[in-house]
């Protein structure tokens, strides 16, 4: 009853103690199209829900590149997202021009949580619409963060954000508990199995999603954050829709990775 | 009473030698200060981008400060154009570079090697504020003296009226160049005491980046 008359401001706090304009915010990150984070020991991965204005147009990018060990996928505003990938990955230079050293992701996130409650607190500017997951890898490993439009910040081990998310999140979670162990070709897989729950019966191909990966190889060299290709995201769908199709003949997976079907069985069962 | 001098000259030779399809840039390794030796194996060259690989000498603490400074403009080029930076691109850039500084210069003598976005081989000759041109070879530093009249002799075109100088890369094969380049470096270390102790080569071709290293005189 009273939310009207509290919401004009973000500076205004409500006599329940919120602040709407902020969890109004938070709404339109729920509004943007879908994205999932997940991560093991070594590797990250984010994949997003391609979005497209018109049949016409081109999709919105909202995976970005922030530095070769970190990226970034986005939910709402994609405007406000590009310009804080752009603030990001001038912070993770700096921080490398000064220090010779990549920018821990836990850091990383904080500057973008620290940015975003800066918003929060003047009277001349608006939040930023936009839900950022945070994906990196540093000396403690594979890291993901979700940041929101109120400047809180969290770790996960798997998390979706965006319209649908909640079906994505209900898959996540019945996984999340092996992620640590899985390999990256696993974590990829799940990443999609968890995009293809948010499209809700569209058909999942490698044009109506995008897939990054960022982690440290078994010998210790480093894989930088990229976009995996359309080409072999659409060959491991192939992959996960054969295995589907026949459960009891896993060698259709197993030319492509040997040893994982015991752990990626079709993702519609249960 | 003295006055604080900023700047000191640290010594050493880089060259650069561009071929059809290859880009040779070389420098020695020593860093001096007077008389004294203070390093036999400091790096003067840095790669800037997969086709694109810079030597410097002059003064060492504005020489990394430039470095590290193209190397952080070029990572902002990858992230705003989604590619790395072309030779020719950086070489304007590293221009501006020097020139925004115009009036308390990086004390850098730059040569700017790579190849072009037609696969040539291409080099960029700089001064300390930023004047360059393209070029087919150059040397630059303390040893650039004796260098650059023996390249003249091996490498220069007949007459300028036959090859524009932008066309200027040398017939001569990449194992010659890196040969050529190997002589001339020794002939320099027996005559300038800041060059000498080892020499980097790093070649760019179409194949990427590989670098090589051979002693030269320790005196």
């Amino acid at each position: 009853m009273f939310r009207n008359q509290y919401d004009t401001d973000v500076t205004t706090w409500s006599p329940q103690g919120r602040l709407f304009q902020v969890e109004y915010a938070m709404e339109a990150v729920k509004q943007g199209s879908a994205c999932v984070g997940l991560r093991s020991r070594t590797h990250a991965v984010l994949a997003a829900v391609n979005k497209a204005a018109s049949e016409l147009s081109s999709h919105q990018r909202k995976v970005f590149r922030v530095a070769d060990h970190a990226g970034v996928a986005l939910a709402g505003l994609t405007a406000d997202g590009r310009v804080l990938s752009r603030f990001l990955r001038s912070e993770c230079i700096n921080h490398s021009f000064v220090y010779d050293a990549p920018l821990p992701v836990s850091r990383l996130a904080l500057r973008l949580a620290d940015k975003a409650q800066v918003c929060t607190q003047r009277s001349w500017k608006r939040p930023y619409g936009v839900g950022l997951l945070v994906a990196g890898l540093d000396e403690t490993g594979a890291h993901l963060y979700y940041n929101c439009p109120s400047g809180n910040y969290f770790e996960y081990q798997a998390f979706a954000i965006g319209s649908r998310s909640q079906a994505a999140k209900t898959f996540l979670e019945r996984r999340f508990e092996g992620y640590n162990d899985y390999t990256p070709e696993q974590l990829i897989k799940d990443a999609l199995s968890a995009i293809k729950e948010t499209l809700q019966g569209e058909k999942l191909t490698s044009s109506n999603c995008t897939v990054s990966i960022v982690g440290r190889k078994d010998d210790g060299t480093m894989e930088p954050f990229e976009m995996i290709d359309a080409k072999r995201i659409q060959e491991i769908i192939d992959s996960m829709e054969a295995a589907e199709e026949a459960p009891a003949e896993p060698s259709a997976m197993q030319q492509e990775e040997p040893g994982t079907d015991a752990a990626a069985p079709a993702p519609m069962d249960i | 009473m003295a006055r604080f001098d900023p700047y000191e000259n640290n010594g050493g030779t880089c060259v650069a030698v561009a071929g059809d399809g290859y880009c040779v840039v070389a420098a020695d390794t020593r860093l001096s200060v007077g008389y004294s030796i203070l390093s036999r194996d400091q790096s003067k060259i840095s790669e800037l981008a997969d086709k694109c690989v810079l030597a410097s000498s002059g003064f060492q603490g504005d020489i990394k400060a430039l470095q590290k400074n193209l190397a952080a403009k070029e990572l902002v080029y990858e992230h705003n154009h989604n590619k790395k930076m072309s030779c020719p691109a950086m070489a304007q850039l590293l221009s501006n570079t020097l020139y925004y500084k115009r009036f308390f210069p990086y004390y850098t003598f730059n040569v700017l090697g790579g190849l072009d976005s037609q696969g040539k081989g291409c080099v960029f000759t700089y001064d300390a504020v930023g004047s360059y041109e393209r070029t087919g070879y150059s040397a630059q530093g303390t040893g650039a003296k004796l260098i650059m009249p023996v390249l003249d002799n091996q490498l220069k075109s007949p007459s300028p009226l036959l090859l524009p100088a932008q066309d200027a890369v040398t017939p001569l094969s990449e194992s010659d160049a890196v040969d050529l380049v190997k002589d001339v470096f020794a002939s320099a270390t027996e005559r300038d005491i800041y060059t000498g102790d080892k020499l980097e080569i790093v070649v760019i071709n179409s194949s990427g980046i590989h670098r090589e290293c051979i002693e030269l005189r320790k005196d």
